[in-house]
Order: structure tokens, then C-alpha cells, then sequence
């Protein structure tokens, strides 16, 4: 287990245990390689979606779409993280629910400020960081 | 109109030992010692056993020499206990054991090996059992002021427990202050060390049959209630308090409401009926959301009810009076959830050697909780319905 340096939260370097995308979301995946944020919803309902679904739980639709994010939102809810699951996770670290301006609730990371500047309502916009050779997630940073 | 669960009697319960670890046991070996042990408490021999529930329940049917006979193998905690129940109450068997036991599991660390499954959505941020209840316990905290001392006082009443009882894992180890809870090392904050669940190794297993077959000794227990609540599968998509699956339906934080209620309706009774709350305690905030849930107080007033000493002993609902999870033991994925309610039978029967409720009637017991997205409960009583 390692600590940040600066006090500052940061996404961790490779090296952590990296995701297995499924082939259902893989526009999502697609999308963050490409730097944008690419989500679920329903193009029968509108429903923004926690994730790929095959029916949709709003109106049961099989009507799986996907939209890119503006990726600004604000922070739902929050915890920082001192013992982690795999010593790859550099502490601490903050896992996070954001709440999307389009709708969606997203869990992800916040990076860029330190833990004590973590309130509700937080600005936020997205940012993208490599996770391994072929896959990028999505983390958060407060809006200067 | 003739309760359910009328013909149904709770007649033996059994733990094993319990312990960090137990050498030379797995799994199905020490569930078969609780099968055994629930046996013998119950005074029914093996082969009067037509039905067996629990994951272990084809081992059970072999070794015990019981085939042919109903089995229900994929049995969870209280939804597998009403299982039992319901093949009692639909005439299929007339005496069914429900068993379950966790050993040799842990391949590392210190968190629950089937609370950390692989997920795409989740993994790549070091999500983890303690991180996935933490958001959920933040949120009631923005929300309803909900303090850090407010949870840990709720751990130090259930590690005190865990601390007089002789039986539990961390027996000895207190008494705790919330001071204590507070000194412990962060892990997901708001949560220290001692706010969480720990891991071990036991069995566990109950008797359930029909009425006219249990003793009459005075020693039977009664479902009078029970109740489900999910909001899909655990660990796998974010933890959100405000989580709605579609309209004008009880937001994801309240999992447990409505199964409170089926439990209080079937019963004929309310909150205010129970005198002892055998409730799951993964995380020391899930004490206070229980409270809540459940109708034992208002939304918000959780944590200054836990404050209040109302949940410790000679409270107004003593909690979880073993230990729970956080210091009694927390085997495997299925026989810490059935021990919330052999707990419950115990305090019924008043035959608990720590923090016996004086004249207990009814009790409450719970499974699950808002981090994993359901919660099961069951209402047990003396008195039969």
C-alpha cells in the first residue's frame, strides 16, 4: 500500500485490479477510451439507467441507448477510502456517487482536491485516466 | 382468517463453535455439526428429516442418510427459513432442516469473500463491501445530520454485547465506548475498523415442524411475520439513497420498510410490540437506518435514539444481544444470517446466557442491509398464532 503525496486525492497509477467489460457496455467503454462519457438510458422513456439493461425497469422497453455526457454534475455522496480492497488502490482514495446533470447517477472517483474539501453539492466534471493498455475510466474533479 | 404459519413451530436451533478459523472443517462439515446439534436440541431424530434447506442441503441429504427427500439447495438466511416454513405450511414435509456453515473461505484479507464480486461498474474504483455501505451511511449523514458518534455508539452497545457473551469470537475483548469505535483505525469513511463486520468460521441450523410432532415443552417458537425487500443484486451498480426503480416507489435507502410492514401486518402487530431487535448489523449505520426502516422512529431520529441507550441492555429495544456480526461471529455468506434468528428463538425461550431480555415475547430479526440492496425480516413469538 502506498499514499499520495500531496494530499491530494489522484487516480491510481496502473497497476490496480482493472474491470472486465461486459460486451453489453461496451459503448461505454468505447466512449472513455475516447475521452467522453458515454451512458445508458432508454429511447422509449427517457429513463437514465444505472446500467445496461435488457429491458428497461421504467417502462420495459427493449430500447438500450446510449448518449454522451456533458460530464458535469455534482457529488451525491462520498467516502474516503484508507484500507483498500488491493494494494494497487492508492490511499486514500474517494469512491463517489455523482449526480449527472442529464440525470444519471454515476459511481466513480473523485480526484484533484484534498479529502476535507469533500461536501455535498460539490461541482464536478469529468476526467479521463488510463487504467491499463486498453481501458480508461472516468474520474471526477471539483470545478475551479 | 387462520395464520399462515400457524401449524409451523420453530423447535431446535443450533451454533457451532465459532472461530477466526476452524482447522480441519469446510463448509458442508460444520453445517452437518449444526444439522446435528439442531437435532438433538429439538429431540427429533435424523431420519424423521423430510426436507432439508440451505446450500448445503444435498450433502446434508446424503450424509445423514436422509433420501429421498424434498431439498431446497439455494437457500439464503430468512428467506430460506420461510421456505422451511412453507413446505411445513403446504403439507409437503413435516420436518425440515435448514442448515448452513462457513469454513476454510478465506483466501485473503479481512472482507467477506462473497461481499466483493467482479463488476465492471464498481471494481475499477475500489469499491468494497465497507466503501458500498459508506455511501449510503454519508448520504443519511448530508441528509439528516447523522453523526459519526451516533454510529459508533451503536457499535460499542453490539461489540459490548459480543464482549459478555462467552460464545462470541471477540469475547473478552471490551467493553466498548464509542471512544473506542472512534480510536479505531479509518477503513471507508465514516466507517472505522470496529464500525464493520468481522470474518470467521461456524455452522448454523435450525428445525422447523409441524406442530403436532414438536415437543410440548414449551419451548417452540412461532413465525408470527416475515417480509422481503430488494432492489436488485448486491455490489454490482452504485449505492444510491435516492434510487427509485420507477415511480412513486420507496427510495433504495428505506430497503426493509416494506418488509417490516408485511412482517407487522401478517403478525397483527407494530414496532411497539417487539421486545428484543435481533437485527443484522454489517456496519454499525445500518443499526440506525434499521431503526428507521422499521418504524421504530422517525426518519432522522435513528441516531439519537441509538444515543438515547435505547438499544443497549435495559433499553427500550435491545439489539443484537450476541454480538452480531461485528464480534459474535460472521461465517460464511448463509449462517450468519440464520444466526440473527436462532438469536432471536434463544432470547424467546429465555435461554440466552448474556443479555437476556427479561420476558421477551416477540422478536425481531433481519438480514441484508442498504449497501447490498435487500433486507429480509422475520417476526418470531412465544405465543403461538
Amino acid at each position: 500500500m502506498s499514499t499520495t503525496d500531496a494530499g491530494l486525492l489522484s487516480p491510481p497509477p496502473p497497476g490496480f485490479p482493472v474491470p472486465r467489460p461486459s460486451e453489453r457496455s461496451e459503448p461505454f467503454w468505447s466512449g472513455a477510451r475516447e475521452g467522453r462519457l458515454v451512458l445508458p438510458y432508454c429511447s422509449a422513456c427517457g429513463a437514465r439507467a444505472l446500467r445496461a439493461f435488457a429491458v428497461c425497469p421504467q417502462c420495459t422497453a427493449t430500447a438500450l441507448a446510449w448518449e454522451e455526457s456533458a460530464g458535469r454534475g455534482t457529488l451525491y455522496s462520498w467516502t474516503v477510502v484508507w484500507r483498500p480492497p488491493h494494494p494497487g488502490f492508492v490511499v486514500p482514495y474517494a469512491p463517489a456517487v455523482v449526480t449527472l446533470d442529464e440525470g444519471w447517477w454515476f459511481l466513480s472517483a473523485v480526484v484533484g482536491c484534498a479529502p476535507d474539501q469533500l461536501r455535498e453539492g460539490l461541482d464536478l466534471q469529468v476526467e479521463f485516466h488510463p487504467a491499463s493498455d486498453d481501458l480508461v475510466l472516468p474520474y471526477f474533479r471539483p470545478v475551479a | 382468517m387462520t395464520h399462515p404459519f400457524r401449524d409451523v413451530a420453530v423447535v431446535g436451533v443450533f451454533n457451532t463453535h465459532q472461530a477466526r478459523r476452524l482447522p480441519g472443517h469446510d463448509s458442508s462439515s460444520i453445517a452437518l455439526e449444526a444439522a446435528l446439534g439442531a437435532l438433538a436440541d429439538a429431540g427429533i431424530d435424523a431420519g424423521d428429516v423430510d426436507g432439508v434447506v440451505g446450500q448445503a442441503a444435498a450433502d446434508a441429504v446424503l450424509e445423514l442418510g436422509l433420501g429421498p427427500c424434498v431439498r431446497r439447495p439455494n437457500g439464503l438466511g430468512i428467506p430460506a427459513i420461510v421456505d422451511a416454513a412453507a413446505l411445513i405450511a403446504t403439507g409437503q414435509c413435516r420436518v425440515v432442516l435448514v442448515l448452513a456453515g462457513g469454513a476454510g473461505l478465506r483466501s485473503h484479507g479481512s472482507a467477506a469473500p462473497w461481499t466483493t464480486p467482479p463488476n465492471e461498474l464498481v471494481a475499477g474504483f475500489g469499491l468494497f463491501t465497507a466503501a458500498e455501505f459508506a455511501l449510503m451511511a454519508r448520504r443519511h449523514m448530508v441528509t439528516y445530520g447523522t453523526t459519526e458518534l451516533q454510529l459508533a455508539t451503536a457499535a460499542a452497545v453490539i461489540r459490548t454485547n459480543g464482549h459478555h457473551n462467552p460464545e462470541a469470537v471477540y469475547h473478552g475483548r471490551g467493553p466498548f465506548g464509542p471512544e473506542d469505535i472512534l480510536a479505531s483505525p479509518l477503513v471507508a469513511e465514516p466507517f472505522h475498523l470496529l464500525d464493520c463486520a468481522t470474518v470467521s468460521e461456524g455452522g448454523c441450523a435450525l428445525v422447523l415442524a409441524r406442530a403436532d410432532i414438536a415437543r410440548q415443552d414449551g419451548r417452540a417458537v412461532w413465525i408470527l411475520g416475515c417480509g422481503s425487500d430488494s432492489y436488485g443484486p448486491a455490489y454490482t451498480v452504485a449505492p444510491v439513497w435516492d434510487f427509485t426503480p420507477r415511480p412513486g416507489v420507496r427510495p433504495a435507502g428505506w430497503v426493509g420498510a416494506g418488509a417490516a410492514q408485511a412482517s407487522f401486518a401478517m403478525a397483527g402487530l407494530g414496532p411497539g410490540d417487539v421486545d428484543v431487535a435481533e437485527f443484522y448489523d454489517p456496519f454499525s449505520f445500518e443499526i440506525i437506518r434499521q431503526l428507521e426502516a422499521y418504524g421504530f422512529c422517525e426518519p432522522g431520529e435513528g441516531g439519537p435514539m441509538v444515543e438515547s441507550g435505547a438499544i443497549g441492555p435495559g433499553g427500550a429495544l435491545p439489539v443484537t444481544t450476541d454480538g452480531g456480526t461485528m464480534s459474535y461471529s460472521h461465517p460464511g455468506i448463509a449462517a450468519q444470517q440464520f444466526q440473527r434468528v436462532t438469536r432471536g428463538v434463544q432470547q424467546l425461550r429465555g435461554e440466552c446466557p448474556t443479555m437476556q431480555v427479561d420476558g421477551a415475547e416477540v422478536a425481531l430479526c433481519s438480514n441484508g442491509g442498504s449497501g447490498a440492496l435487500f433486507t429480509d425480516v422475520l417476526l418470531l413469538g412465544k405465543e403461538r398464532p
